[in-house]
């Protein structure tokens, strides 16, 4: 049997909060539907599932292999090419610690960026069901389904005040 | 702060899509002329390289001139720009949202050509690959690699990078919309930089969060940046002017004074060239010019407290320095230029609301404040250098040469080209921040008033 993707899309956001107790008073697991906007909601306003994520974590990995890494390029440069100034010693620690400082933020920022790109799912190559019209307002709920459950799910969303609905194998 | 009218999201896309999407003949105008600009200046350059930099002003003991001035010119312009919207969106601030992007990208723009500057100012561009990798000691090169020189490039290229990726990270919801509205090619370019971008609860959530990160992370940076940039004078141990220790937050809070003012005027441009009166607001500027107001005694206290550590040791050096900035000629009626169009000029007008609302008087106001700030830096580069110093052995004034003139007016050109080139590629404002601000937006009854609200999440 083939998994079904339904698309319904709502006018308001009230709608598509509807379809989505809906699902859930239907029996349908809050990882089975998601919901499609154009603009940032208020989290909960859909009453969808609480989504964890560790992207707090990789700034800190990345600030320290950032540390790491320019700890080791500032000294290295210096042991490589020995020149004596001022007879200071060689290994000199205020213009590590500025590149130091450098390094270290350009690591966590470089990590927070691969972080979000990697928590958000993304780059996503996978053609799935989506609509034009969500990014001019529409909400877009989507339901991953089994073939016999479809007719079901498009009652339910239909039901909730769906504009449109529609259906893509998976 | 919610004086705009709710606008329907087709529109809210039509209109601010407008510069892709349609062709206006004033915005070509524009470029085409700024295009002009540019190509007089990199002919400049291209003469310059070839003759060599005795075609400049430059000469024992003023090395550095119009070059490096503008080099600290617009790393000042570009620490607005994320400072700006970090700070926006650090603290949530309503009106931050038509703002934000045309900061980051003047921060992008400003940075690039900012370091422009070194590159030409060597006169053989090409050369610096010799002492940049590896050193290269067998042709006598030492360079010395403590140099507070060599923390510039650290600085400024993390800076780059950094603000690169924030504006990459903060339109890929937008760069969705732009592939829906697409077809052809186009729509294969956007779907690829888009990345396959939805707009499901979790990817909103983690671009919530992304804004509010970066912004933390690049906070530091921005303030490290001019800081290590002023350290270039601060560490030089030879010129006596150059000595003070409040360098570093004097230069930062310099740069925000001149990059807030930058960010206004390319919003009132924006506004005027895309016809964006529904987005770009009087209640914006308002906002910016309050925020001026702030930022301008700030700067102005620091300008004064460096001024008074210069000559409260009474050192001669130190004295003399200051009697040639203030007193000699031409530097004299620079400095008084300076001062009037940098904060007596401005300031006292932003403190009436009617200026501040008015586009014309904040473009006029902005930009002179953009002409005292660079007029500040060049103050603090020639005089100083200008003095017989204790390696220089011999007095010299500065004039900068027709090839400088027109390479400095070349990069204002192409900071402003390359701008209006991006919002023919990208959104200047962001779409999605926009329709958020509607949904957030309400009104709310007070007894028998009407006022606007906005819901906020903690």
């Amino acid at each position: 049997m083939t998994t079904q993707s339904v698309l319904a899309l709502y006018t308001n956001a009230d709608y598509a909060a509807e379809a989505g107790e809906a699902l859930d008073n239907a029996g349908f697991a809050k990882e089975d539907y998601d919901f499609l906007t154009d603009t940032p909601y208020p989290e909960g306003a859909f009453g969808e599932r609480h989504s964890s994520h560790r992207l707090y974590v990789f700034p800190f990995v990345g600030a320290l292999i950032g540390l790491t890494t320019a700890i080791l390029l500032t000294a290295g440069t210096q042991i490589s090419y020995p020149l004596v100034t001022g007879g200071k010693p060689i290994l000199s620690i205020p213009p590590m610690a500025i590149i130091t400082y450098e390094g270290t933020m350009l690591g966590a920022i470089l990590f927070t960026i691969i972080g979000i790109i990697f928590e958000s799912r993304l780059p996503s190559a996978k053609k799935r069901i989506y609509d034009d019209r969500i990014t001019e307002g529409y909400i877009g709920v989507v339901v991953d389904c089994e073939e016999d459950q479809v007719n079901t799910v498009e009652q339910i969303l239909t039901q909730a005040g769906a504009h449109e609905v529609r259906r893509e194998e998976a | 702060m919610h004086e705009g009218k709710v606008l329907a999201y087709k529109r809210i896309n039509r209109d601010l899509l407008s510069g892709l999407f349609e062709n206006q003949l004033r915005y070509w105008a524009i470029v085409m002329f700024l295009g002009l600009v540019v190509l007089v200046a990199v002919v400049a350059a291209g003469f310059m390289v070839n003759r060599g930099v005795g075609v400049t002003g430059l000469n024992r003991p003023v090395f550095w001139g119009f070059f490096i001035t503008n080099f600290v010119f617009w790393i000042g312009i570009s620490h607005a720009g994320v400072m700006l919207s970090a700070i926006l969106r650090l603290s949530k601030a309503e009106w931050r949202r038509p703002a934000t992007r045309a900061a980051e990208v003047l921060t992008i723009f400003s940075l690039m050509t900012a370091v422009l500057m070194p590159f030409i100012h060597t006169g053989r561009p090409w050369r610096l690959m010799y002492w940049v990798f590896p050193y290269d000691f067998q042709r006598g090169i030492w360079p010395d690699i403590r140099s507070p020189l060599v923390w510039d490039p650290s600085a400024v290229n993390t800076y780059l990078i950094s603000s690169i990726l924030f504006v990459f990270i903060a339109l890929i919801p937008d760069l969705a919309v732009i592939r829906d509205r697409s077809s052809g090619i186009r729509r294969i370019a956007y779907s690829v930089l888009s990345l396959g971008w939805r707009g499901t609860p979790r990817q909103w959530k983690l671009q919530a969060i992304a804004g509010i990160l970066l912004s933390a992370l690049i906070l530091p940076v921005f303030v490290s940046v001019h800081s290590i940039v002023s350290w270039d004078f601060g560490m030089a141990v030879s010129v006596s002017s150059w000595h003070s220790t409040i360098f570093a937050p004097y230069f930062v809070i310099g740069a925000v004074h001149s990059g807030v003012s930058g960010v206004v005027t390319v919003m009132i441009l924006m506004r005027w060239l895309f016809r964006w009166e529904e987005y770009v607001r009087k209640e914006h500027i308002d906002a910016l010019a309050r925020l001026l107001i702030v930022i301008a005694i700030a700067w102005f206290y620091f300008f004064a407290m460096e001024f008074i550590f210069g000559i409260y040791g009474q050192e001669g050096d130190e004295l003399a320095t200051r009697t040639l900035q203030i007193f000699g000629e031409p530097w004299g009626w620079w400095f008084l230029t300076f001062i009037i169009t940098a904060f007596f000029f401005p300031v006292p007008l932003w403190l009436f609301r009617n200026v501040r609302r008015s586009f014309l008087l904040m473009t006029i106001t902005t930009i002179s404040v953009n002409i005292g700030m660079w007029l500040e830096r060049f103050l603090i580069i020639v005089p100083g250098l200008a003095r017989k110093q204790i390696f220089t052995q011999s007095w010299h004034t500065y004039a900068p040469s027709p090839i400088e003139i027109a390479i400095v007016v070349g990069t204002f050109a192409l900071v402003l080209m390359l701008f209006l080139l991006f919002a023919k590629v990208f959104p200047l404002i962001p779409i999605f921040d926009i329709k958020e601000g509607q949904v957030l937006k309400d009104e709310i009854k007070i007894g028998r008033r009407k006022v606007p609200a906005v819901i906020r999440e903690e």
